[in-house]
């Protein structure tokens, strides 16, 4: 439990790496680091699947997406960064005492936790249950990555005609 | 139903709580459009662990396990249409700061 803990303490430091620091690479890198952390907690709690997912496509593929976007558009230059700075750290500094607190006043409050589990059932593997159980769950996949794929040619054909 | 199971549900919500509260602090405060994607990937990965967590102290991980593969393909596919609007707004504006975009539309 206090490794759990410990993990879900480094997830946090990340996710605030990630809002609060200056640079955008810096910030995708730590979008990376969330989840290859979330890929530890999901091997610790028996998902080893869906942790192999998250691995290849969270920490894999969405960084460099965010990577490639960042160096296709224009960097700030020095002098921007350092005008923008000032700015940044007023609107920023308050999330660590907020997330503090937040944690502070969570952490007290005792909950008495009153779910009604459903009764367990057998043992499944995830492919039986995506495969056999939901198989809408796989047509919907298929959906929305088709759907993913036209918007994408869509919108670089239409960013195409307008440089013309 | 298993006790040390449930024990876990408070402390990982916890997290999710806080994880949340970064993810919507990222999105209202920031103006860079790219930062605003990386608060909803924050969002996304909050879900991502409630769900991990719901399907282990109910003992149905193949389900939480489906439905998080199913949360993983939309995440891409949307985080990479995103990507495709901020990329042609840059096309437009020459720029990723909100305020600024909004000025040109005036």
């Amino acid at each position: 439990m206090n490794l759990n803990i410990a993990i879900l303490i480094i997830l946090l430091m990340a996710a605030l790496w990630a809002t609060m620091t200056r640079s955008l690479l810096r910030a995708a890198i730590a979008l990376a680091l969330m989840s290859l952390v979330l890929t530890v907690i999901m091997f610790r709690l028996n998902s080893s699947l869906a942790a192999v997912f998250e691995l290849s496509v969270c920490a894999g593929l969405i960084p460099v997406l965010f990577v490639s976007t960042i160096s296709l558009t224009h960097p700030l230059t020095k002098e921007e960064v350092l005008q923008h700075m000032k700015d940044r750290i007023r609107r920023f500094w308050y999330l660590p005492f907020i997330i503090v607190a937040a944690g502070i006043a969570l952490s007290l409050i005792t909950v008495k936790l009153n779910i009604k589990l459903p009764p367990p059932e057998a043992v499944k593997s995830a492919r039986a249950v995506l495969w056999n159980e939901r198989p809408l769950y796989l047509a919907g996949q298929i959906i929305i990555l088709l759907i993913g794929a036209f918007s994408v040619v869509i919108l670089f054909k239409e960013s195409g005609k307008d440089e013309h | 139903m298993n006790i040390e199971a449930l024990q876990i549900f408070w402390p990982f919500s916890l997290f999710v709580i806080m994880l949340f509260i970064i993810g919507i602090y990222c999105i209202s405060i920031t103006f860079n459009l790219i930062r605003a994607l990386l608060g909803v990937e924050i969002l996304i990965k909050a879900v991502t662990l409630l769900i991990i967590v719901a399907g282990f102290i109910s003992g149905r991980t193949a389900l939480a396990q489906a439905v998080v593969i199913s949360l993983i393909v939309v995440e891409a596919v949307s985080i990479t249409v995103a990507v495709g609007i901020v990329l042609g707004i840059h096309g437009h504006n020459n720029s990723l700061d909100a305020r600024k975009i909004l000025d040109t539309d005036k």
